[in-house]
């Protein structure tokens, strides 16, 4: 067996009290290339945050090159000679390629107070010749291609003279030509004998590249070994797995508006919400689908597959190039935020810290913001304070608010589930009849997200029709009528509650299907 | 936009004051006179040197209100210790000893406690102010010839105060161009977080900028000081917003990480001062000065502002 540059042993870590690692453990040989899959959320990127030294572990130890290894920040990480490519890239638009090569390091001549600009770019020219990119360094970053900045990462790594080095889904907003590129330059740092951990969802690459894979789900490692004894096939089983069942309120059948057809329900509902042929390029392509009275939707794929997108554009939070939006069979003319609340259509954002509450104010404040005007008395249209109060003791009520906390309390103080509740009771308390839900139940504990659960059920049963967007696939499938898969920007996938099946969802998801992909 | 709008726009500062020279030359003989454009140098000097000192901190994506209030201090205690009869050079060391302070004041504020640049140098500007008026009892002083000496001194045909004005922006220009702390402060000015990250000291970088800042105010309450050879007490009053309207005019963005010295703030400054200058020449209304400067700053602004709309293509 090959000597060992990195090992991750029994590596520990939670976040608000749920282990999102549970005693991971792998190893990465000198010079080898390890592919690391896994569902969102099975615990790559906290992993490789520990690797980088952005998340400390809380059990477990690291080593490299035969010696303990455990990184107080980024740069203890970079000087040891481990290298993160990132999705998103941190390179400083406004300053040369050479600049942010050299940014904290600058050559200078003698010590003397300015840079030796010669030496730099010579330099600089020589790494960016290593990697393949034939451009001048004094080039502003801002003038290059995604895949030529992603070129500039890895010659980043270089400089620091890398033995590791970490892509965390390099390809995803790459040319075939610039992937090819990445490829073939990968191909010869690992002949220069530098060591990679690739983590992709495209599992085709991965076999590709890869000597050894690493299965992690819900932060274990389910197998790991030679690329050679995995099939397609079997990957992606691995990765879905079976899971920890999780609690759900029992779905009743939809309601059935006409007495008859029990099994027939979805269809009895009368579509609320009909989208046609949306599209933004670059974002969504050509998307359909019926929402329908009383039925709660399932919207699955993976990060970056045009989900959230897709959910902002219905709400007219973003651009939309083609394509048409149908509420109760009247055609909207355009889209906006404000259009949509009059209609009755709500959109929790899956940044609730951000988007969806005022942090420092109130909880009775943040609850009734949506609907202030319908608590304004004439004639002066000055707020009733008794009809406020009484709207949020009733919406309190609705949502199990945590008795505890105060009407006055700042939603800051409170706990994540309880800010998810104060969020949705807002938008309850305006009588949504569509609701958009994007990860709605992220960063809360296992009883809040029941309650919502059962809150997301008790709306659709009362005629709502709800569509919720989740990385889970566990929690779509507990929840929903009918789920939706999309891939790049497109719907590749739709399957009623009676066909749910895991590794039909996640095969339509990663695209690695042979049958799955039916276009919608 | 196509590609002659968009290089149009990138030079709009330039060709903004290609225009206003070309205009008043149209108007008045004495307009493009050496002597006349020497002059405008002279007169932009000390607002130049206030609005290098206030690039700095933009390009940070802070801002420094309080430099008018500190080149008052500054002229007010150099008055002080110039009447008290010490030498000229003790009251100029103390004048940057007061920028220096002041510019630690604020970066520790600004640093350490974390407080917002704009609210720190706001209180700043207050304070000065009243520490100014308590040190000249709200008197006009007027000190001895020695300042007004050294403000009309000549090297090589040239006055003093242009001098001051042209090694400041060239030793600035040099210093963000050409050196490691330059150019980590166009990374701290594109992101905080990300330049931390990086390893760039970002605590460091914002506190250089703001002493840097306070440096340049009171070097230029000493050009100001030669010029007028007296403190009143609106001394350097509204200058911070002259240097900040001269900066952002010369292309350098409010939200860090875009801008320069040269030709930026230069030009910036120079449009100013050109336009003021040639509305005396012609006799216009004084009262129309500031609404003019106004508009034109606006019209450039908003140029710049449609330049940064268009996405940032490859060219």
């Amino acid at each position: 067996m090959s000597r060992r540059l990195l090992e991750f042993i029994d590596i520990e870590k939670s976040f608000f009290g749920v282990k999102v690692l549970k005693g991971v453990s792998l190893t990465v040989p000198a010079g080898g290339m390890v592919g690391l899959v896994g569902e969102n959320g099975a615990g790559k990127s906290t992993l490789m945050n520990i690797l980088g030294g952005n998340l400390r572990a809380e059990a477990g130890a690291m080593q490299f090159e035969g010696e303990d290894y455990a990184p107080a920040n980024p740069q203890d990480a970079a000087r040891r000679g481990i290298a993160f490519i990132h999705q998103e890239l941190n390179l400083f638009p406004n300053l040369s390629i050479a600049e942010n090569l050299f940014l904290t390091k600058f050559p200078r001549p003698r010590a003397r107070p300015w840079i030796a600009r010669g030496e730099m770019h010579r330099r600089a020219a020589e790494l960016l010749r290593e990697v393949g990119l034939d451009v001048s360094p004094s080039r502003l970053v801002e003038r290059l291609s995604s895949g030529e900045r992603q070129l500039v990462e890895v010659a980043k790594a270089l400089s620091i003279d890398a033995r590791l080095m970490i892509f965390d889904e390099p390809t995803t907003s790459l040319s075939v030509r610039e992937k090819e590129r990445l490829f073939a330059l990968i191909a010869r740092l690992r002949a220069r004998g530098i060591a990679m951990i690739y983590i992709s969802h495209t599992l085709e690459d991965v076999f590709r590249l890869c000597d050894d894979l690493v299965v992690l789900r819900d932060g274990e490692v389910v197998k790991a070994g030679a690329t050679a004894t995995f099939t397609n096939e079997k990957l992606v089983s691995l990765m879905v797995g079976r899971t920890m069942r999780q609690l759900f309120p029992e779905r009743r059948l939809p309601a059935r508006r006409d007495g008859d057809e029990p099994q027939a329900g979805l269809e009895a509902g009368a579509p609320m919400m009909e989208v046609r042929g949306v599209s933004q390029p670059g974002v969504v392509e050509n998307i359909s689908f019926a929402l329908h009275r009383g039925e709660v939707l399932g919207l699955s794929g993976l990060m970056g597959a045009g989900r959230s997108e897709l959910a902002r554009i219905l709400f007219g939070l973003g651009p939309r190039a083609a394509g048409e939006v149908r509420l109760d069979g009247e055609l909207l003319p355009r889209l906006t935020p404000r259009e949509m609340i009059e209609r009755g259509v709500a959109f929790l954002t899956e940044n609730r810290r951000t988007e969806g509450l005022c942090m420092d104010a109130a909880v009775a404040d943040n609850l009734t913001l949506a609907t202030l005007p319908e608590h304004a008395r004439t004639p002066w249209r000055w707020l009733s304070r008794e009809s406020l109060h009484a709207a949020v003791t009733r919406i309190r009520d609705v949502v199990k608010l945590d008795a505890k906390a105060r009407d006055a309390q700042p939603v800051r103080t409170l706990s994540g589930g309880n800010q998810q509740k104060v969020v949705l009771g807002k938008w309850l308390l305006h009588k949504p009849r569509v609701l958009i839900l994007d990860e709605p139940t992220r960063g809360i504990d296992v009883g809040a997200k029941f309650e919502i659960y059962r809150l997301i059920h008790e709306l659709a049963d009362g005629g709502a029709g709800v569509l919720v967007i989740s990385s889970e696939m566990e929690e779509l499938i507990g929840l929903c009528d009918r789920i939706l898969v999309m891939r790049g920007g497109r719907l590749v996938d739709e399957m009623p509650r009676a066909e749910f099946d895991r590794e039909r969802i996640l095969r339509a998801a990663l695209g690695a299907e042979s049958q799955g992909g039916q276009g919608i | 936009m196509n590609r002659f709008t968009r290089r149009a726009l990138d030079f709009a500062p330039l060709l903004l004051f290609v225009a206003v020279l070309a205009f008043f030359g149209a108007q008045s003989g004495k307009f493009l006179e050496p002597r006349n454009l020497v002059n405008i140098v002279v007169q932009a000097s000390s607002t130049g040197i206030v609005a290098v000192g206030m690039t700095f901190v933009l390009l940070t994506a802070g801002v420094d209100l309080s430099v008018g209030a500190i080149m008052f201090v500054a002229a007010a205690v150099a008055g002080k210790i110039a009447l008290g009869g010490l030498p000229l050079p003790f009251a100029l060391l103390a004048m940057l000893a007061v920028g220096l302070v002041f510019g630690a004041v604020n970066a520790l504020f600004i640093t350490r406690v974390r407080v917002a640049a704009f609210i720190v140098t706001l209180a700043m500007l207050f304070i000065g102010r009243g520490l100014g008026l308590r040190i000249t009892e709200t008197r006009a002083m007027n000190l001895p010839d020695s300042f007004l000496e050294l403000g009309a001194a000549r090297l090589l045909g040239v006055p003093l105060p242009a001098w001051l004005f042209a090694a400041t922006l060239v030793v600035a220009h040099l210093v963000l161009t050409r050196t490691p702390f330059g150019r980590q402060v166009f990374a701290v000015g594109h992101d905080v977080e990300m330049a931390k990250k990086a390893g760039v000291r970002t605590g460091t970088i914002l506190a250089v900028v703001y002493l840097i800042s306070g440096l340049g105010a009171a070097v230029a309450a000493m050009v100001t000081l030669g010029q007028l050879g007296a403190v009143s007490p609106k001394f350097g009053e509204g200058k911070e917003f002259a240097a900040l309207a001269a900066a952002v005019l010369g292309g350098t963005s409010l939200f860090g990480g875009r801008g320069s010295v040269l030709p930026g703030t230069l030009l910036g400054v120079l449009l100013i001062q050109t336009i003021e200058n040639g509305l005396v020449i012609v006799n216009a209304n004084p009262y129309l000065y500031p609404m003019i400067t106004g508009a034109v700053i606006f019209v450039a602004v908003l140029l710049e502002s449609l330049r940064n709309r268009t996405p940032g293509g490859r060219a």
